[in-house]
């Protein structure tokens, strides 16, 4: 895409908050996009979407959970109810890629999971895959989720739960679901790694299996202390079934519980300030490396930064000045 | 001489596998088959019929009358048969997710022509196993479908004694790629679960169980290394004889006989130098006639010219007098079995057995071949079979006369005709049969429709048997869509695994690894130029569910880079319009192989204009005459493929550069 074809941000901003899907999916093409020009036009864009409505308004949901948990059918029973009581939905589905050495492509199979069955205009799904980026999720998935969020209420990030991903998705979503599947080693060692910390709510699958549904989601319920718990939130473990469509009301109750329990506390804008900050330092990170982050005075002095400003157009300031000094020391 | 009958063997039944337009247009031509010799029928549907839609459903477009004959109610069925007694005729119909409502109308218009439907004698293929991990018509969950087989074996071994009730289906599994030995394993692990559903049912009494054991027939395929592929069929013949009497005790081996019809191998068929089919096809039939203990029972055979669209009524007849010429002009029906005794035969049969036995055993223990394909066990291994075959094309491992070596030809004067050598499915049949449907709508009686689709609701809620009330369905004038449609609302629909999900197997890419390395190079550098890495939608318009072309397409694509999003089949154009917006690809790919790429392709087309996509290139891919791919480009398709495009790497290499030329970037040009 040659630069006369990189749309304006700020007008592809206006036509966003409209919700015009067009805007939106070239919107997503813009913060994918890693030519010069359009890294600068992405930061434009995020700028341009971060209002009062960035800090305060949707819902950013991350899904995670191992192989296998029916995350996918979760997620379409979680829309399907959603949908029902008019909310729309937008969806960022990521899946590995193979290794680079293997040519890094990547089957995205997410939608056809998904997906509900006529076409709907209030769903938006986009599938992404991971780029092995650290193992963990791409960092295009940070600012693609503020820009949903931009334009639905409710906005789900669904990642595979291995490794580095649980981490990540900590970093993005307001909530954090985790997916468990009954009778599965994969669960106890997910408690015993201590990952525990991260989910706010959990779901233990396939409850329609019955009696290997109950135990796990006791034994989740009895897991170790948390360092981090959060006074105020009850960590609910709940039982669903996405082909039963059963428990889908109750999850969505925990889910708006969380949301209000969230906002009530003002944890929710300070959250997402975090986000975004720990976005830009990654970013940074990413294209000028550590080199690039020393010249910008180290973490501290950007994170000093970032909390005096609009941290997307703070984060284009240390873009052009990281690029102005190489250059300078040509 | 030992071995020599004084008597020679009744031939086998002498099929067509024909159908398309119009329940009228059919008729005429199954009259004109029986007229030069042919013995039997065999039904091809239309996809809308197949999956349970009426002609007007949007899903429909372009689907009606294709690759078959629409039959939206029971006065289609009356007209199809028009002037064929039913009584006398054995007929085959290709139905499946729908058989128990085609059955029911083949019995409702027995009666309403005052013959007992004792007297019926066929087979409804009714297999919906393979439909899973091949075909492609199905619509509901395994657990209600392999129900909807246990009904039509119950019911007809009562009420249609003649009849077979499912024809378990290997034929399909050879087509997505599967070996002999997987052939052999999985079309009697699926015999094995038709039959304990049915025995589960409690329907039939244990010591009439093996009236059941031998109603169970077989549709195999038959490929081009006819040794092996004789040798598979004595194979079959071994493990079911073993199967029936250890599993499900039937003492008496004539009920342990191993039936099946055939369907020679349609996948080895080739576009170029089509008239090389017809040898193939010959040796092929060798394979399921030449063994007199694991002979088949029934043959159609293949039209020479299938791998270029649809054959005409002469090359139909062609591949007729291929079985006449075998079974009257040959000795082969006047001798013993010629293999009986032979050490290599034997030693082949073996392996093959030993081999099934194994990935028999190896199912069984992931509890069972429903369990084996919703993991997506078994359509990774089909998946994966196909890709090495492909690649064995590709490397020149494996040799196809006319596609990679020997490719020099003169012109053939069998395509030169004004028609092209295909035959051309009539435009105004899908517009005629709606205005059919919609006329026999008017003229039925309402409240007698209602009375019957609550019954059959009813059946399908309450567990009690589907057949009874589907057969009032049919006499009261019940469509095929208020069918479908009642029973998607009982039991919902289902999407299997894509099988696509295997992992990249380093060594097997690298056949031609120069090749594979420079296609990664090129996918990446131009996903940089672009920004982003290089995103390709593939997707199936219509109701066609071949998949394995569009499987490979995706699976190669990904292999060299690319991330491929893939919907899997049956996507109206709106939705993969919606797809290649919401996901942002470079470029889209359709695979359409029921013959209506036209209709579809324009509507895909149309779908992305009116999402001001129209710069995003698309590509298609399946049976597409010459004339068409014109056509086509005209219309603005950047790439066509047909099944002469063997070689993936070099349409990888093809794609990458229409990308590249869509965007403004130069083409790279062929692989070196």
């Amino acid at each position: 895409m040659t630069q006369a074809q990189l749309p304006d941000p700020e007008q592809l901003a206006a036509r966003i908050l409209r919700g015009e899907r067009s805007a939106v999916a070239s919107g997503l093409n813009l913060l994918d996009n890693k030519l010069a020009g359009a890294r600068q036009r992405s930061a434009h864009l995020l700028a341009a979407l971060a209002g009062e409505r960035a800090l305060n308004d949707g819902h950013l949901i991350g899904v995670t959970g191992p192989p296998g948990a029916g995350k996918s059918s979760l997620v379409s029973a979680m829309i399907r109810q959603w949908r029902l009581a008019g909310r729309t939905v937008g969806v960022l589905a990521v899946d590995p890629s193979s290794r680079p050495e293997l040519g890094g492509g990547a089957l995205l199979g997410d939608r056809i999971r998904i997906k509900n069955a006529a076409h709907d205009e209030g769903l938006f799904i986009r599938s992404l895959a991971n780029r092995n980026q650290l193992g963990g999720v791409a960092t295009e998935v940070w600012p693609m989720s503020w820009l949903l969020l931009a334009c639905f209420d409710v906005v789900v990030v669904e990642t595979v739960g291995v490794g580095q991903t649980e981490i990540d998705i900590a970093e993005i979503g307001d909530t954090v679901l985790y997916v468990a599947q009954p009778a599965s080693g994969d669960t106890i060692q997910y408690l015993k790694s201590g990952i525990i910390e991260i989910p706010d709510i959990f779901a233990v699958n396939k409850s329609d299996l019955g009696a290997p549904a109950h135990k796990t989601a006791s034994e989740i319920g009895r897991s170790a202390p948390r360092s981090d718990r959060r006074d105020g939130w009850d960590y609910p473990v709940c039982l669903v079934s996405a082909t039963m469509n059963t428990g889908i009301q109750q999850l969505h109750g925990h889910f708006d519980r969380h949301r209000v329990f969230l906002a009530d506390a003002r944890l929710l804008g300070k959250l997402r300030t975090r986000h975004q900050s720990g976005w830009v330092l990654r970013v940074l990170k990413e294209e000028f490396g550590t080199f690039g982050i020393e010249l910008l005075g180290g973490y501290a002095e950007i994170g000093r930064r970032l909390e005096e400003a609009n941290q997307f157009e703070e984060c284009e300031r240390l873009r052009q000045h990281i690029i102005s000094r190489f250059k300078s020391s040509d | 001489m030992d071995g020599m009958q004084t008597k020679r063997d009744r031939p086998w039944l002498m099929r067509t596998y024909s159908g398309h337009s119009s329940a009228r247009a059919s008729n005429t031509l199954y009259r004109s088959n029986l007229a030069k010799g042919q013995t039997g029928l065999s039904v091809a549907f239309d996809l809308p019929t197949q999956t349970g839609y009426d002609a007007d459903n949007p899903l429909a477009r372009g689907e009606v009358g294709k690759v078959g004959v629409p039959i939206s109610h029971i006065d289609d069925m009356d007209q199809l048969f028009d002037q064929i007694p039913l009584d006398k005729m054995n007929t085959a119909m290709t139905i499946n997710a729908t058989a128990p409502w085609l059955l029911s109308l083949y019995i409702g218009l027995a009666q309403r022509r005052g013959i007992d439907p004792k007297e019926l004698s066929g087979t409804t293929q009714n297999d919906i196993i393979k439909e899973y991990l091949s075909r492609g018509t199905y619509i509901y969950p395994p657990g209600p479908s392999m129900r909807l087989i246990a009904d039509t074996i119950n019911y007809t071994i009562k009420h249609v004694p003649k009849w077979n009730p499912t024809n378990i289906c290997s034929y399909h599994l050879q087509e997505a790629g599967a070996t002999p030995v997987q052939e052999l394993a999985y079309a009697l692990c699926t015999a094995m679960a038709v039959l304990d559903r049915v025995q589960a049912s409690g329907e039939i009494k244990p010591g009439e169980f093996s009236q059941v054991v031998e109603r169970i027939s077989f549709f195999v395929n038959a490929g081009i290394r006819f040794v092996e592929e004789c040798c598979k069929l004595r194979a079959f013949g071994e493990m079911w004889d073993e199967l029936t009497l250890r599993r499900y005790q039937v003492s008496d081996p004539k009920l342990r006989r191993f039936r099946y019809g055939v369907q020679v191998n349609s996948l080895g068929l080739t576009e170029p130098q089509p008239e090389n089919n017809v040898q193939r096809i010959v040796l092929e039939m060798l394979a399921v006639v030449l063994s007199k203990g694991a002979r088949a029972r029934a043959i159609q055979l293949p039209a020479w010219n299938e791998a270029m669209g649809l054959p005409r009524p002469w090359d139909q007849q062609w591949a007729l007098r291929i079985q006449q010429v075998m079974a009257f002009e040959t000795d082969l029906l006047e001798y013993a079995d010629i293999l009986d005794g032979s050490p290599v035969i034997a030693a082949k049969v073996k392996q093959l057995v030993d081999g099934a036995r194994r990935e028999i055993e190896n199912v069984e223990a992931q509890g069972g071949i429903i369990a084996a394909i919703e993991s997506g066990y078994v359509k990774r291994e089909l998946v994966a079979s196909h890709m090495q075959r492909l690649r064995a094309i590709e490397s020149g491992e494996l040799k196809i006369i006319g596609v990679n070596c020997f490719q020099e030809t003169a012109e053939s004067p069998l395509t030169l005709g004004s028609d092209g050598g295909i035959m051309k499915t009539d435009p105004a049949a899908e517009r005629e049969q709606i205005e059919r449907l919609q006329a026999h709508r008017q003229k039925r009686n309402d409240a007698d429709v209602r009375a019957a689709l609550q019954g059959l609701g009813d059946a399908a809620r309450s567990g009690e048997n589907i057949m009874p009330s589907s057969i009032r369905c049919a006499l009261a004038g019940v469509s095929t869509g208020e069918w479908g449609d009642s029973l998607r609302a009982v039991f919902g629909e289902f999407r299997p695994p894509t099988g696509i999900d295997i992992a990249i197997d380093s060594r097997a890419v690298l056949g031609k690894k120069d090749q594979v390395t420079e296609l990664r190079a090129r996918v990446a550098g131009t996903g940089a130029a672009l920004g982003r890495p290089l995103k390709l939608l593939v997707g199936k318009p219509g109701l066609d569910g071949h998949s394995n072309g569009a499987e490979q397409v995706a699976v190669k694509a990904r292999d060299v880079g690319f991330e491929v999003v893939y919907d899997g089949i049956r996507l109206t154009p709106q939705q993969i319009a919606q797809a290649a917006e919401e996901e942002g690809v470079h470029m889209v790919g359709l695979s359409i192989l029921s013959g209506s790429h036209m209709e579809l392709i324009e509507a895909v087309l149309e779908e992305l204009r009116s999402r001001d996509l129209a710069k995003v290139p698309v590509i298609a891919g399946g049976i597409i005459p010459q004339e068409d791919a014109t056509k086509l480009a005209a219309l603005g398709v950047s790439a066509v493929y047909t099944p002469k495009d063997f070689n993936l790497n070099a349409i990888m290499a093809d794609m990458v550069d229409v990308i590249r030329e869509a965007n403004g970037l130069g083409r790279l040009g062929p692989l070196p």
